[in-house]
């Protein structure tokens, strides 16, 4: 095996027995960059001198007997989290040479482990898509068929695993935007609950729904990564404070016993042949295992979607309103006036989508159509919550799909935002509940696209649902199947 | 016609927190621009905002020496707009949750005291500001964000006030009180403590309020009073004309005590408030209410009451002293040591005032006479050791120099003279040179008394016991 197709936990173990140097496997991910990024664009900044100068360093502490399990991991970050130092785009034009005089709080927790930052990711601009199009710097291609979107928002966080150009990677979830493109490119996406990961030092799309989580190669991967950034952070006012469990050590669990619920609102008629065939081979693999199903209903799914456009829209209006080229950041060249500076700045650096969820958002905090719209939608946001906590009741975790279909193909939904933003149906209800999901790999359509499965868990029930992924993973071995690139 | 002018006021006090509300930046005032920032105060990508607990707690002890009820369940709210010295392109504020609510104030004009309404208190953070660039040839703005995001309060009165008069002892009043809180340094030129007024007339005998203009920009009570003065003139004119007057901002420019529109500058917002998503809400337990209302100190209006009727002072002393906490409590220090309340009142609000008004408007915290050093010098003055007028003296050189009074009194020799030999054979001298004189006052004029009483002290540099002087003279006249 190469070193560019190995998981954390085994180059982890090859650097502590010194058959390999973090020198050398950061070499050989810059080296395989070089080679396929051109194709699949999944990075938007490489940082090749800055990643040598860490592995050497990590190389010192490794040979002093101080390993962590990230030291000397070549890792990637959606270019979301803001990096000292290093340029941070979030996808934008308005951003396109903003270079942060700070480390976020995940950032840092991977830096303080000994991480290997070999450079920033590519995402929806702002984190707004699901298809990796609404890119400044490009779309990203889907390893496992180039003519295909990686999904998103996370969408070169998902093509970097799947292209093996990062062992590991951190993205961002919102609406889906971790679990879709994990779906997509067929590797490990979790979204953790709403606060367990600090927010602090990732650029806000929408405040309330927005999650840090780690994409990987396999479920051992995610457990580790999330150990490793989750936590209480003063910095950040909504991170929880509870103890962080060794997720690790969870994993062989098993799922014997355990209640697995169908939501019947997620199998759905239309779902394509594919993804059906999928979850029905996962239920059935369950159940040999000695889990339990058991149909539950989630009654309000229908309005999430609808939901998530007005509050991510509406908290996203606000957020983007600091991108007016006054301290940072694009600023349009021959503006006259305060004003024409703001309007023109603006006008020239966000891209369409952006423009589209901003004026969305904007019209539903207006005066007259707060409570028609934004308060309305707070209150749906809470029945789904309840939906979630009543069928947890119930059961243990829920099963779902990711996506309804495939990963389509580039610029296929592009002219009909609202079939995008409809793929999107099955992960946005658990970002508006606050609460934690996993994609893992579960097969692949008769095109030989990946197809994700969903595990969907209580709040801080991260250890339930890597356990029963875990389950999952060691049967199938679908995660050990590599893109033809 | 005649008008009723009807006014309310809106006052930002900034708090004297050591850092920001949302970051750990310092909040001094004068620093170099821009060095007092961080990315959060800086609205940087990925930034957060946590808040400063004091600042609750501040806005806490505001609500309840202004008689509020406290909201106990406290929302931050984004409030929507785009200006460069607005890092975010919003400000946090608080909007339909403010922490605290329904409060009042009473105050006294021409002897009669009214209850003004205080609708709310909010807690925000402050904008930074523009500057005009001092380049040549340039005509750009800069910004300093050194003031972003510092702690304010926002305190609104109900429109209860019906003069200019009135406004300006609303305002006296509430300043007073945040100092006496310790929560606002009461600057008013720095900014610390800013006034908007919302003024409006409507004819006299109407209940109807008129149509109301704010007026901003105005940093001191003298300007107050003007600027309302202004105001209510010009929407007068316009009243009696026919016409109407525009709801509108109107800044008040200080060098020509007018007001001016700033339509055009400013238009019609819509804020867009929501419910920060950054930020928990802030829950204030009963606990929490009552440990800072163990901390409150004695409000003016209570500390005014007890001097007249525990101290036995006059209204006018008692109005005097509580005008600063820091006076009130060099009086009280001083009193503590030497119980007469008067006589120290008089030497507080007399020498006292009087030397450090001389010394360039010297804050009292900061007099070198101590209340130590004052009692013990009224001590020796009550023991005989010195006259009323060597006191004055031994206080000069106090303030000067720092010296003990006793120190000051040995040094100089300055002890009265009590010795009534002595004394007797300065009167004899006196009126040996002075036959005319004696010859008057023998003779029924007896003003002639205090020219003997002056040489004699004279004579004796002060020192001599002035009780004593008297009676020897009375006796060697009359005798
Ligand atoms: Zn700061």
């Amino acid at each position: 095996m190469e070193i560019i197709d190995l998981t954390i936990h085994e180059l982890h173990e090859k650097l502590k027995a010194k058959e390999v140097s973090s020198v050398e496997a950061t070499r050989a991910m810059l080296d395989r960059i070089e080679a396929v990024d051109g194709q699949v664009n999944a990075y938007i900044t490489v940082t090749p001198e800055q990643a040598l100068v860490e592995a050497e360093a990590a190389d010192k502490r490794i040979a002093a007997g101080d390993i962590a399990p990230l030291t000397g991991i070549p890792v990637g970050l959606k270019d979301i989290f803001v990096t000292k130092g290093i340029r941070t785009t979030c996808g934008s034009r308005i951003l396109e040479n903003f270079v942060p005089p700070y480390d976020g709080t995940a950032v840092a927790k991977l830096k303080e482990q000994g991480a290997v930052i070999v450079g920033k990711l590519n995402q929806d601009e702002f984190a707004m898509g699901s298809s990796n199009e609404s890119s400044y710097f490009g779309p990203v291609k889907n390893p496992w068929n180039l003519e295909c979107t990686p999904g998103g928002s996370s969408g070169g966080s998902a093509a970097a695993i799947a292209a093996r150009t990062a062992t590991a990677t951190l993205g961002t979830d919102t609406g889906g935007s971790i679990r879709q493109p994990a779906s997509h490119c067929s590797c490990v996406g979790l979204k953790p609950t709403y606060g367990r990961v600090s927010r602090y030092g990732v650029i806000a799309y929408a405040s309330s729904l927005d999650q840090v989580g780690p994409l990987t190669r396999d479920v051992t991967d995610a457990a580790l990564l999330l150990g490793a950034i989750a936590g209480h952070d003063p910095k950040d006012s909504t991170s929880v404070n509870t103890t962080v469990p060794d997720y690790v050590a969870g994993l062989a669990t098993g799922v014997k016993g355990l209640k697995i619920g169908l939501p019947k609102q997620y199998f759905i008629e239309g779902l394509d042949p594919d993804v059906k065939r999928a979850m029905d081979e996962a239920i059935a693999l369950y159940k040999s295992l000695g889990a339990e199903m058991r149909e539950v209903s989630l009654p309000h799914t229908e309005y999430a979607v609808a939901t998530y456009y007005l509050i991510a829209t509406a908290e996203a209006s606000s957020n983007l309103a600091r991108y007016d080229g006054v301290r940072f950041g694009h600023r349009a060249a021959d503006a006259r006036g305060l004003k024409e500076m703001f309007a023109k700045t603006r006008a020239e650096g966000f891209g369409s989508e952006v423009k589209r969820r901003i004026m969305l958002g904007t019209y539903a905090l207006s005066s007259g159509y707060y409570d028609a719209y934004y308060v309305k939608a707070q209150k749906v946001r809470t029945l789904i919550m309840q939906d979630f906590l009543n069928a947890f009741n119930e059961v243990d975790v829920l099963l779902t799909p990711i996506a309804p279909t495939p990963p389509f193909k580039i610029g296929e939904k592009l002219a009909d935002p609202l079939q995008m933003y409809l793929s999107d149906i099955f992960t946005i209800p658990v970002n508006l509940a606050g609460t934690c999901g996993i994609s893992i790999p579960a097969g692949f359509s008769a095109a030989g696209l990946p197809i994700g499965l969903q595990l969907i868990g209580k709040p801080f029930g991260e250890a339930t649902i890597l356990s029963t992924a875990y389950a999952f993973e060691k049967e199938t071995q679908w995660h050990l199947k590599k893109a033809p690139l | 016609m005649k008008y009723q002018v009807v006014i309310g006021l809106e006052v930002h006090t900034q708090l004297t927190t050591n850092t920001k509300i949302f970051c750990g930046c310092s909040t001094r005032f004068g620093a170099e621009p821009n060095s007092q920032t961080c990315p959060v105060c800086l609205g940087f990508p990925g930034a957060l905002p946590v808040l400063n607990k004091q600042v609750v707690e501040n806005a806490i002890r505001a609500g309840l020496a202004t008689n509020c009820s406290i909201t106990q369940r406290n929302v931050f709210a984004r409030k929507n707009y785009f200006y460069p010295d607005l890092p975010k392109g919003y400000q946090i504020s608080q909007f339909d949750l403010p922490i605290c609510q329904h409060g009042h104030l009473d105050i006294e004009v021409d002897g009669e005291t009214k209850r003004i309404g205080i609708t709310r208190i909010h807690m925000e953070e402050d904008a930074g500001k523009l500057v005009h660039a001092d380049i040549p040839g340039v005509d750009d703005s800069c910004v300093d964000l050194n003031r972003a995001c510092t702690p304010l309060l926002e305190i609104v009165s109900e429109p209860d006030m019906r003069s200019p008069d009135e406004a300006i002892a609303y305002l006296k009043k509430l300043h007073q009180i945040v100092m006496y809180l310790g929560i606002c340094d009461g600057n008013l030129e720095e900014g610390s403590f800013r006034c908007d007024a919302n003024v409006s007339l409507m004819p006299v005998g109407s209940t109807v309020f008129g149509t109301r203009a704010e007026l901003k920009n105005i940093n001191s009570f003298k300007f107050i009073k003007q600027a309302i003065e202004y105001e209510i003139e010009r929407q007068a004119e316009i009243l009696d004309d026919g016409g109407k007057v525009i709801q509108e901002t109107r800044l008040f420019d200080p060098n020509t005590g007018t007001t001016r529109s700033m339509r055009g500058k400013e238009e019609a917002h819509d804020y867009r408030y929501f419910p920060d998503p950054d930020l928990v809400p802030v829950l204030i337990p009963d606990q929490w209410i009552e440990d800072v209302r163990a901390t409150l100190p004695e409000l003016p209006e209570a500390k005014r009451a007890r001097y007249v009727a525990e101290l036995g002072l006059p209204e006018y002393d008692a109005e005097v002293l509580v005008s600063s906490r820091e006076l009130a409590q060099y009086y009280e220090e001083t009193v503590a040591l030497f119980p007469q309340a008067k006589t120290v009142s008089n030497w507080v609000m007399g020498e006292v005032s009087r030397a450090l008004n001389e010394d360039n408007n010297r804050s009292i915290t900061d007099c070198p006479v101590t209340p130590a050093l004052l009692a013990d010098m009224l001590k020796l003055m009550e023991k005989g050791t010195i006259s009323g007028k060597i006191a004055k003296t031994v206080f000069d050189e106090m303030y000067k120099t720092g010296k003990a009074p006793e120190k000051i009194v040995e040094e100089k020799g300055l002890v009265q003279v009590s010795d009534t030999g002595a004394i007797e054979a300065m009167v004899d001298e006196v009126l040996k040179n002075n036959p005319a004189q004696v010859e008057q006052y023998r003779g029924g004029k007896e003003t002639v008394f205090g020219f003997f009483v002056g040489q004699v002290m004279r004579a004796s540099k002060g020192k001599a016991n002035p009780a004593v002087v008297n009676d020897l003279l009375l006796k060697k006249l009359k005798g």
